[in-house]
Parts: structure tokens; sequence; C-alpha cells
């Protein structure tokens, strides 16, 4: 299986009194919390625990995109991608993804993901999420009535613009463009491999499969709470006629590794209560806009995040468990020893037939120090006992396809370094 | 009063549903927030004196999938046109309430010889960024109501499910409601209609809610003065945004003794 290290890129220095105080850590947090002197070495560290990361053997690093959002400060994960790009030499590099409808014209996806995948020389994983609500229509204003169909138009227009080798014009419903014809052109012919980041919609999957693309399932709320969203996906598949290549799915789990389960968790509660306490702090007002969860999802009555949050009645998004020992036996978090973490996602991987776990080893205020701690502990003693697993059954056919390593540029950087 | 009439009319290829009760000169309603899922006592009451014609919107009760056929502002306004001529309201008396009001606006304002007298009810159309209108779709699941109307009950009896429907697609419809306003008010209302208000000729009686919780009271000033002297104006004491819902006899009173 594959092992994809993810990161969130959480502000690490909210206040202790910020629930009692503010009214939600999206939409509408108060920026005169933000320090940007404190962000200058909060984007260092998490830059500098990507490549750690990479370094340390995790299959793929991973990025994606908030707005207005005080747990995850990547408003363009582009950027971040591209000095990893750079700054790494063999991982894969999984941006989780672009919200296709903010883009315009979307194009600009097609072009700077195909730049990501020629400076990365062809390691790009190119996610294409709607986006959330809260990032797509209340913080950057787009209609929720017309966000769907403007998403798929997005992506048809990305993937003509990918595979068209002549010039041409799109006359869409809310692009138009005279002249297509997108300079640099991706290095993974016929395009990177699409990942689309969902909640529990029935039309994702059935598009996921239709497209042939994965279908990743990024909840905050672990293995438990997601059980059933991704048995429905298999099922869905199952209808479809398709098989049951666990590469066709990805799925995010938190994990805290330390020698012992009492030393983890002694030493990620802190960083787990931030995340699950004062991140996951939402209005629910912003949470539901009217024709964001399509007609047929509400029919089939399935739970999407979207959904709970909609029909929770509550001021908050989601009643979450903030305590460490909530938090571990809600499934939110795995936390344990090496071999209790291993046994742990073993099960979790095959229950959920998943083939690409994403892993959030860093959470909430979670310094550079014990997030360098887990992902090292992780690779050095959880990775070798389930990577092996499903790969004697199946081949992942939606994994980058890079140029050759001995053809690839070596930054100069990397060569200077190697010397000294 | 005669019994209440339901019609179908197709508009833009789809089927939708016009009610009409009464007697008289028509007169149209284009409702606010939730469309006119049921018939209720406002409409009864103004069928006392005339016939009310309700028409659903697009996407509104009634008007199916009929939003997702439109994009662009015009496309609305014109399917609000054609809606009145079909509905057998061209040259009619014509009321709207909130979202229902912008359009209403906008139709006397583009199509003048289809809208005889207009009576806007705290329309949408407007925006003023230093006092900005309360955001109805950024309210947290189950409070929409409080801000709708003094009475929260009103809108709650207006929305609640009938005994016969399933009740997976009565939300949907509730759902689908607020939806369609959304295409083509999101993100807070702002139409533009403030370079159109001179254009509408027709007398005009603008009501606002003593209790409005939606648009502020500075917004029915602007609509009187950019319509000019052809508008005047009402407050409704104790009514809220859907005023009509709250105070159905004195709005219709008012209306009628402007329209006749």
């Amino acid at each position: 299986m594959k092992l994809c290290w993810f990161h969130l890129m959480p502000y690490t220095d909210l206040p202790d009194d910020f629930q009692q105080k503010h009214n939600s850590v999206w939409v509408d947090i108060d920026s005169r919390l933000f320090d940007p002197q404190k962000a200058h070495h909060m984007y260092n560290d998490f830059m500098d625990e990507l490549e750690f990361a990479a370094d340390c053997g995790f299959d793929a690093i991973c990025v994606n995109e908030h707005h207005a959002n005080g747990y995850g400060l990547m408003p363009s994960p582009n950027l971040i991608a591209s000095t990893l790009a750079r700054r790494t030499k063999d991982t894969a590099i999984c941006v989780m993804g672009n919200s296709l409808a903010l883009y315009n014209p979307p194009t600009r996806v097609a072009e700077e993901f195909a730049m990501l995948d020629c400076i990365s020389g062809g390691r790009l994983i190119a996610g294409f999420p709607v986006g959330t609500p809260m990032d797509t229509c209340y913080a950057m204003g787009q209609n929720p009535s017309s966000l769907r169909e403007k998403y798929r138009e997005a992506h048809d227009l990305v993937m003509k613009a990918w595979t068209e080798k002549d010039t041409f014009s799109f006359d869409g419903r809310y692009n138009q463009i005279p002249f297509v014809n997108i300079w640099p052109r991706p290095l993974q012919q016929p395009h990177p491999p699409v990942w689309i980041p969902g909640g529990g919609s029935v039309e994702t999957w059935q598009w996921c499969a239709e497209m042939d693309y994965v279908y990743a399932y990024l909840s905050y709320f672990g293995y438990k709470a997601g059980m059933e969203t991704m048995l429905g996906f298999w099922d869905e598949m199952n209808k479809l006629g398709k098989d049951l290549n666990p590469y066709r799915a990805g799925f995010l789990q938190f994990v805290g590794v330390a020698e012992s389960h009492e030393e983890a968790m002694k030493i990620y509660k802190e960083p787990a209560e931030y995340f699950y306490g004062r991140c996951l702090h939402v209005d629910s007002a912003y949470a539901a806009p009217p024709g964001y969860t399509t007609e047929e999802t509400i029919r089939r009555k399935v739970n999407s995040q979207v959904m709970k949050v909609a029909t929770s009645g509550g001021a908050r998004m989601v009643n979450v468990a903030t305590d460490i020992e909530h938090i571990e036996q809600e499934g939110y978090v795995i936390l344990g020893s090496p071999d209790e973490v291993a046994e742990k996602l073993r099960k979790v991987a095959n229950e959920m037939n998943v083939g690409h776990l994403m892993l959030l080893l860093q959470y909430g205020n979670m310094s550079k120090d014990l997030s360098n701690y887990n992902t090292k502990l992780f690779a050095e003693k959880v990775m070798p006992q389930i990577k092996d697993i499903f790969d004697d059954k199946w081949e992942d056919h939606w994994w980058p396809k890079p140029m050759p390593a001995n053809e690839r540029a070596i930054p100069a950087r990397m060569t200077r370094e190697a010397a000294e | 009063m005669s019994e209440l009439k339901q019609r179908k009319v197709t508009l833009n290829g789809v089927e939708t549903r016009v009610w009409e009760k009464g007697a008289g000169e028509p007169i149209g309603y284009f409702p606010g927030y939730g469309g006119a899922p049921r018939w209720h006592g406002f409409l009864d009451e103004l069928a006392k004196k005339r016939r009310v014609i309700a028409p659903s919107l697009p996407g509104f009760p009634g008007g199916g999938l009929g939003h997702l056929k439109l994009d662009s502002h015009l496309d609305w306004v014109i399917a609000c046109a054609d809606l009145l001529e079909m509905s057998g309201l061209s040259g009619a008396d014509l009321i709207g309430v909130g979202f229902g009001g912008a359009l209403a606006a906008d139709v006397a304002a583009i199509f003048g010889q289809k809208v005889r007298k207009l009576a806007l009810i705290s329309a949408y159309g407007l925006y003023d960024e230093s006092e900005p209108i309360t955001n109805v779709w950024a309210q947290r699941p189950g409070t929409v109501q409080n801000i709708l109307c003094a009475n929260p009950a009103r809108f709650t009896d207006l929305t609640t499910m009938p005994n016969d429907y399933n009740p997976v697609e009565w939300q949907i419809e509730m759902i689908r409601a607020s939806e369609a306003a959304a295409r083509y008010l999101w993100p807070f209302g702002n139409t533009h209609l403030d370079k159109r208000l001179a254009r509408i000729k027709q007398p005009t009686l603008l009501i606002r809610g003593s209790e409005d919780k939606v648009i502020p009271a500075s917004y029915m000033k602007r609509f009187a003065s950019g319509i000019g002297a052809n508008a005047k104006t009402v407050t409704i004491n104790d009514a809220g945004h859907l005023a009509e819902l709250d105070e159905p006899v004195a709005v219709a009173n008012a209306i009628l003794g402007f329209a006749g």
C-alpha cells in the first residue's frame, strides 16, 4: 500500500480561550489572531516537516487548499508544492488539491499543475476537490446552486487543455475562452493521476468510477466514523461493475506513535486536543448553503460530513470529542506503540479496502520536534509492518509515473550538499 | 370567495404550478423566502376582494427544477415576465416579497407594460456595505425562522409538511426554494437594482415590517428615493421580514387600499 504524509498546516498559536471568545476557526476567524512573524516560522517548520517525511521514505507528501481557515494555512497549495518539487527527489507530490470552481479561468490549474509536473519530473498527483462550503461559498463567494456544475465544467476544460494537442476554443456555461493552448504541458501523459477528495456524495463516487479516478475520503473523524462511507463507496463500485482494487480509494487517518500507548496518550494529548477543540470550532451557519448538497445525495440519505453538520441543529459544526480519551476511543486518532499502530492500520486498510492511506502525523499545535519524532518512528517501525498490504494482489494504476530517476534534474543545492 | 384552483403552465419546458382564488381584477404574488408551499391567510385576505394569482417561481415550491435553466439575472427577469403572461397577470397589479420582490421590481422596471401597480414588501435587490442585509444563508440550522418573522411560528406554519407528503421530498423542496433564490441573489442579494429603480414608473407601495431583522429600514428609503414620486411607503407594526405572514390582514388592507 501507499503511505502518504499529509499536512494541513494549522496555525499553531490560537489562544487557550479560543472556543470561548471566538465564533469560528473558519470564515470569520479574527484576523487579529494572525501574527505574520509567527507564521513565518510555522510555514518554514511545516515545509521542514514535509521534506523530513519525504526523507523518511513516505510514498507521497500531501498538501491541500483552504481559505480563511485557522487550521489550514494553504490558500495556495501550489506554492508549497513548488518548493517541495525542488527540495525532494523521489517522493510523489500530492496536491489534494485545487478547488476548480475557484480558479478563473480554470486553465490556471491546468497551467500550474503542468508546471509542477515538469519541475518535479512527473511526480505530481492532481487533486480536484469541489471544496467545502466554507471555502467555496462563504469565503470565496461561489454560488452554491451552480458550484458543482461549474466544477465539472472546469474539470472538463482542464482535462481538454491537458490532452488536446491543437489550440481550441471553449464555449462553456461558465467559461468562454477563445484560445486554449496551455504552456507548459504536463510531463505525465496523458495527464497526472487524478484524485478526488470528497465527502459521501453518491454522484462523486459514480463520477470517480466513470472517470477512473481515485476517491479519497478526507474525514477528520477517523476509521470508525469513516467505515460506513467507505463501505458505501465499495458498494457503489460493486454495483457499477468496477473491480475492488483498493488503490481506487484513499482515506485520511490521524496517528500518534510513541514507545508505548501510555507515552502516546501523554505526548499527543495537547496537539490532538488543540485540533479537535480549537481547530474544529466552526460555526454551523457556514456548513450548508442551499444547493451545495445534491438532491440525489439527500434522497439517498447519505450522511456526508456536510449533511451531518446541516442536520445536527447545533451551533457548532459537529459534536466533536475534544479530550484525548474520547478522541482515541472514537478512533479520530490512532495512538500507541509502533506494533499497536501497525496492527490497527492493517485492520483499517483491510476492512476499508483502502490502498492509499493518507496520514496526519502533524496536527494541531504539534511542534516540529514532535512531528518529526512521530514521522520517524512511523517510518522506521510502522511502515515496514504495513507496506506490503495489497501489493501481492493489486497494482496501483493511479500513481505518478515520473521520469527515470537517473534522468531527472538534481537541484544544484542538493549536489552541493551531497558533496559536503 | 371561490375555491382555490390549481393549473399548470410550462415555463422554459418545466411544468409550473399556478394557484388562483377569488374574483375581480387579478393581482399577482411573487413570494419571498421559502416560496409559497401552501396557500395562506394573507392570500385569502386579498382574495376577498381580488382574483389572486400565485404562480410558482422557478425552483420555488411548485416550480420544479426551473431554476437550473437560468443563469443570468436577465434570464430570471425574462422568465418572470413570461410567467406573468402565462398566468394571466400581464398588466395586472403585482406583489413581490423579499426574494420575489427583487424580481417583481425588475419586471416592472424592464417590462413596464407587464405591471400596473407594484407592491414591494422588504424587497431584495440593493446592498449597502455600511448597513448590510442579514445573511439568511448563513444561519445556524433550524434558526432562520427567528429572523424571517416577528412570530417565528408563522414561518414554521408555512413550511410544516402536509400530512400526505413524502418527508424527504418535502425537505428537498424547502431547500430547493432557498437554492433557487440563492441562484440569482447569492451571496447577499445585490442585483444592482439601484441602476434601474428610476425606470419603475408604476405607482409603487413599499411595505416594511417594523420588526424586519433581515433588511434594514434604510433600504426602504433607498427604494423610495430611487423610484421617486411614484413611491409611497408604509410600515406595518409587529411584523417581520415576511410581513404578510406576521400581519396578513394589515398588509392585505394596505395593498388593497393602494391598489383598489
